[in-house]
């Protein structure tokens, strides 16, 4: 019976992948928030030279393939790596094959997912509404929180649906900086191919469904939310 | 030391900006000119949103930059109010909220325009928790007003504040302005194109000609100024301040006084002593040595020429001096010969007809 087959697995079912990948996306993005922000300020309002040179190494993972990321990642990370040595100094260790090192790697992963529509809504902003800040008594970082980010915030939302997202979706990364260690780097898309490798389709069938659910879900609520703010206003 | 005193040199581009001019501390100071000529720029260095690299400026005393002693006062610290050409309400609030933006970011004890002032002066009490997107040009453009006025400027900038609209905003806001004219101690620096706008609104002014101020002083004295291209052309003409000085109800008439006479016009709804300005045109002024009481020309000012510049190959133009304050007359080069009307010469100008400016 069919039933009795699936009870064995649903006993044995490791919820351990799912809070990971959960945690490590919702770090990610959070970290990307705060980074990214400033990042993408500069980008949008900078006349520098340097802003092509940093926006192209911004978009960077948009085109590289994710094991390169991950392989120039292991290696500067790595005991004999520059990163790696510092770390090590500083008595943290080294970073790949745990939950930090996984960090890293999401963080400069999905950097464009957020930068960009972040970058593109503060360009989109214009001088104007931060010039007529200025003209009423706004010193450069009030007009920054009381206009420049209330007007990007679709951008924002832009950025922080496609951080996470891309962030529970990545595989080739991970594999390479953070292996497949249960409860510290074995992630869900990690999880979904060991069971597909192992012939375990039904735990497959669970964790895949269950993504494929959950990111309708968070969508779906995250897009809600968009429209709504955006009809009522304040 | 009272006025508005002010130098900017810059380069944007091919365009440069050579400018110097002083204004009154009060009242409006037009800054006049084509398109181009740089009048924008000025009033964006007055802000400090564009920073000439040898600029001086002092308001009222208080110097806002000083290149050479290496001071330039941000934007954010400056007491100014700035209305720009498009209303710029911050899309993401309402009414009250883009009116308190700067009402807000002041201190309290330096707040000189409350709130219900600044909303009755321009009208907008029942607009206050509306959206910008639901506003008309003309309404979003009054919010802008008294949102710049909530900061309690002691300089207010506005750069075309009636270009973006039609005429039936243009209309419904131009009262407003008159009221902020009459009821404002603080200087107004008023950008505009429109010799309409101008002589209705303006005090003084400042002409702008490719970059440069090619002249500044009171409004009368400018547009009189036969070395100057507003003193020529078919819109040529003065602006009287005068005031009602009676009415006479037998022929529905008003009797308007200034030092040079007395000036009648259509019955005035308003009381003796009230304010009028006038617009008279040069093509309307015709010149005659005697008093003509025989004519059916109502208004008839005594009048010495001070100065005649050529206009067109038929036509003079004529600067007069009506008690001190200057009028303009077009006529043909032949009544000129035949009239023999030289500086000194004085004449009856014959006033056909005036605008009411309000």
């Amino acid at each position: 019976m069919i039933y009795h087959d699936m009870e064995p697995a649903l006993n044995a079912f490791d919820f351990a992948p799912v809070w990971l990948t959960l945690r490590l996306a919702t770090t990610t993005t959070l970290l990307l928030l705060l980074m990214g922000t400033p990042l993408a300020w500069w980008l949008a309002r900078t006349s520098s030279w340097l802003k092509i040179p940093v926006g192209a190494v911004v978009a960077m993972p948009l085109v590289l393939p994710p094991t390169v990321l991950g392989f120039y990642l292991l290696m500067t990370l790595g005991p004999q790596g520059p990163v790696g040595q510092l770390t090590q100094t500083l008595g943290l260790g080294t970073l790949p094959f745990t939950f930090a090192g996984l960090v890293v790697g999401s963080v400069l992963y999905s950097l464009p997912f957020v930068v960009q529509p972040i970058q593109n809504a503060f360009e989109a902003l214009g001088s104007r509404p931060l010039e007529v800040a200025s003209t009423l008594r706004a010193s450069p970082w009030d007009r920054f929180f009381s206009i420049a980010v209330p007007l990007a915030r679709p951008g924002f939302l832009t950025a922080t649906i496609l951080g996470f997202a891309h962030t529970v979706g990545e595989f080739g990364v991970v594999l390479m900086i953070g292996g497949n260690i249960p409860g510290a780097t074995r992630v869900l898309s990690v999880a979904i191919y060991d069971h597909v490798e192992a012939m375990e389709y039904a735990q497959a069938h669970w964790l895949a469904g269950g993504m494929l659910l959950f990111s309708f879900l968070v969508l779906l609520a995250l897009y809600g939310f968009g429209q709504r703010t955006q009809r009522v206003g304040p | 030391m009272s006025g508005l005193s002010a130098r900017f040199s810059l380069v944007l581009g091919d365009f440069r900006l050579n400018a110097s001019f002083d204004a009154p501390g009060k009242g409006v100071t037009a800054l006049f000119g084509n398109s181009g000529s740089g009048k924008t720029t000025v009033l964006r260095c007055l802000a400090g949103l564009e920073r000439a690299p040898d600029g001086y400026l002092a308001v009222n005393g208080e110097i806002w930059q000083d290149e050479n002693n290496g001071f330039f006062l941000p934007t954010h610290r400056r007491p100014l109010g700035y209305v720009f050409q498009e209303a710029s309400l911050f899309p993401h609030l309402n009414v009250r909220r883009n009116l308190e933006y700067g009402w807000k970011r002041i201190p309290a004890a330096e707040r000189r325009v409350s709130f219900e002032q600044a909303v009755e002066l321009v009208g907008i009490g029942q607009l206050l928790d509306h959206n910008p997107a639901h506003l008309s040009g003309g309404e979003r453009q009054r919010v802008a007003i008294a949102r710049a006025l909530l900061s309690s400027p002691r300089l207010l900038l506005m750069d075309e504040p009636l270009a973006a609209l039609d005429l039936a905003s243009k209309k419904d806001i131009l009262p407003y302005l008159e009221r902020l004219h009459d009821e404002l101690s603080i200087p107004v620096i008023y950008v505009s194109h429109s010799p309409d706008e101008v002589a209705r609104l303006a005090d003084h002014m400042v002409l702008m000609d490719r970059g440069k101020t090619v002249a500044h002083g009171q409004l009368h004295a400018i547009l009189a100024r036969l070395d100057l291209p507003l003193a020529h052309g078919d819109e040529a003409g003065v602006v009287l301040d005068t005031v009602i000085g009676g009415h006479d109800d037998d022929f529905h008439l008003t009797r308007l006084d200034y030092s040079g006479g007395s000036i009648n016009v259509a019955r005035q709804p308003h009381a003796p002593g009230h304010p009028m300005r006038l617009r008279i045109h040069a093509r309307d002024v015709s010149l005659a040595l005697g008093r003509h009481d025989d004519s059916s020309i109502l208004n008839i000012l005594p009048a010495q020429v001070v100065e005649i510049a050529d206009e067109n190959p038929s036509q003079v133009m004529v600067k007069l001096d009506t008690g001190g304050i200057p009028l303009l007359a077009r006529v043909t080069r032949k009544s000129c010969a035949v009239l023999k009307l030289q500086p000194g010469t004085n004449v009856f100008a014959q006033v056909k007809s005036v605008a009411l400016l309000g």
